[in-house]
């Protein structure tokens, strides 16, 4: 990865295609949190492997977007550890997780797209924080390659304000993915949208984990994305992760818990 | 149930913990402006585009609010002047009240109002809708960002608008000693001078930038520690241009003493 440190951008997709699947990229271990007297975690565990798409499952309020604000430094865990690619991160200072957030980014739930910036001056904004001496050139090459990659060329000039919400995950994915990260979190990707702009995302999510090679986290409760992203699921009740596994698992998953969510049986929320 | 969360004794006197709280927030604030402003590459355009929008736009609302008090100070002065005769020496007392006190106080009071209110509910906002938590997963610092142009836009501004104040305040003052109480132009700019040095002027800018960075900084904390959604917008908003008047007007007893004492 020696990309990563240097000043130059990454050319497209040049994702260590030589993916070792097994290897396991981000490991939380023990993981603690809670804020004020609201527990989230007591000591969570889990695994995710280099290139897999892995989905967090749970009823809301379980904790789901706090594991990848965890996971990307904007909350502190309180006790526990946080593996990345062999880093721990938990202790990091906000100028040390710069270079993770190099490597990770995040899809936010309502997008999170800068309202007093263009689209395209949106999607340049991580090239520009992250890459400072890349010229302007170059920059809107990049712009218009990711735009296109979501199926929104030619809209760099709209403002946030005038995009559907659909519309907004897509230049949010855009962003998220305009410096070639290797992981991608997206938190509750398909929450609030019309079942067209939900499989469009979906198909993203897989698309993006073929052709980039990225190892996606998806946190979702829409049970049809989860089946339709995941490699593998996991399943956060009761501050920690009660189950995980394959699709297939999950699905015939025998703990009552995980049956009654994936059913969608009121017995399911926690 | 969680053996990790050691239950918290709630504070025996919760109003003034959490201001406590927020004063210390505020100050770590105001803290990181200092060091995140000095490092790295200084953003011109965004403090243009702040200085434009925070003060350009409040140029108004100063200069009308210094027209009124200075029409309604001569008043009064000039009726309980005249009746021990001494109302000639209206100017003297009109410069120094206005200078030293009336147009960095009033300045700071409704420029403070309008611009911190505005800046609580934009970074409000952008708080409820996790842009600044994707500022910082972009690789940005948001107090560099957004907060450092807005503390230095008002800090800059208000004392500008204030010399506009004082300008006004002193010109209406001496449009009404003139025509209600026949005190002549010349009489009135000759004791303003008489009266006031140098200093009474430089002590009032100082504190209107005392007043701007404290107007900047409580906008921007209030608007960082928004939660709650839209209704936390409002809250931060409301509270923002109380706590600022009441810190403009505590800020300038300690100020005044301290530049009293000089």
């Amino acid at each position: 990865m020696t990309h990563a440190t240097s000043t130059r951008l990454p050319p497209l997709s040049a994702h260590d295609l030589a993916t070792r699947p097994g290897e396991v990229l981000i490991r939380f271990e023990g993981l603690q949190k809670s804020f004020g007297r609201k527990v989230i975690y007591t000591g969570l565990d889990l695994d995710i492997r280099r290139g897999e798409t892995l989905t967090v499952i749970g009823g809301s309020g379980t904790g789901k977007s706090v594991l990848l604000k965890c996971l990307i430094g904007l909350l502190r865990p309180d006790a526990g550890s946080i593996r990345f690619d062999g880093q721990e991160l938990v202790g990091l200072s906000e100028e040390e997780f710069i270079p993770v957030r190099r490597k990770i980014a995040m899809l936010f739930q309502g997008a999170a797209l800068f309202d007093s910036l263009t689209v395209g001056e949106n999607v340049a904004y991580p090239i520009r924080e992250h890459f400072p001496d890349v010229s302007e050139a170059e920059i809107a090459d990049r712009v218009a390659a990711k735009l296109e990659m979501v199926g929104l060329p030619g809209i760099e000039q709209m403002r946030p304000s005038d995009l559907s919400g659909g519309m907004k995950k897509r230049v949010g994915l855009a962003r998220a993915i305009a410096i070639d990260p290797e992981v991608v979190l997206y938190d509750e990707p398909t929450t609030g949208l019309d079942p067209i702009n939900t499989r469009r995302i979906n198909e993203l999510i897989v698309k993006l984990n073929e052709e980039l090679r990225v190892t996606s986290i998806v946190v979702t409760h829409d049970m049809e994305s989860a089946y339709m992203v995941s490699h593998r699921m996991a399943m956060l009740y009761n501050h920690r992760i009660l189950a995980r596994g394959t699709v297939e698992e999950m699905r015939r998953s025998e703990v009552p818990e995980v049956r009654n969510f994936v059913r969608g049986m009121v017995g399911g929320e926690a | 149930m969680n053996p990790a969360a050691a239950p918290e004794r709630p504070p025996r006197f919760p109003r003034f913990h959490d201001a406590a709280l927020q004063m210390g927030g505020g100050a770590m604030l105001a803290w990181k402006v200092v060091t995140s402003g000095l490092r790295g590459r200084f953003d011109w355009k965004a403090l243009r585009y702040q200085i434009e929008h925070i003060g350009v736009r409040s140029t108004s609302i100063g200069s009308l609010t210094a027209l009124f008090a200075g029409m309604v100070l001569s008043v009064q002065f000039g009726y309980f002047m005249a009746k021990f005769g001494i109302a000639y020496a209206i100017g003297r007392v009109l410069a120094l009240s206005v200078l030293r006190e009336l147009g960095p106080v009033l300045t700071a009071l409704t420029v403070g109002g309008r611009v911190g209110s505005g800046i609580a509910a934009e970074l409000g906002s952008m708080q409820v809708t996790e842009q600044i938590d994707a500022i910082r997963a972009l690789g940005a610092d948001p107090v560099k960002k957004l907060v450092v142009p807005r503390v230095l836009a008002t800090t800059i501004c208000v004392p500008i608008i204030t010399v506009f104040a004082d300008v006004i305040g002193l010109v209406s003052g001496a449009v009404i000693a003139k025509s209600m109480y026949g005190i002549g132009y010349g009489e009135f700019y000759r004791q303003a001078v008489a009266a006031v040095v140098l200093n009474d002027f430089t002590s009032g800018i100082f504190k209107a930038a005392v007043f701007g960075a404290l107007i900047g900084i409580v906008g921007c904390y209030k608007g960082f520690a928004t939660s709650g959604g839209t209704e936390g917008v409002g809250r931060a908003t409301t509270e923002t241009v109380a706590i600022s008047a009441i810190g403009v007007l505590l800020a300038d007893f300690v100020l005044t003493q301290l530049l009293l004492s000089l």
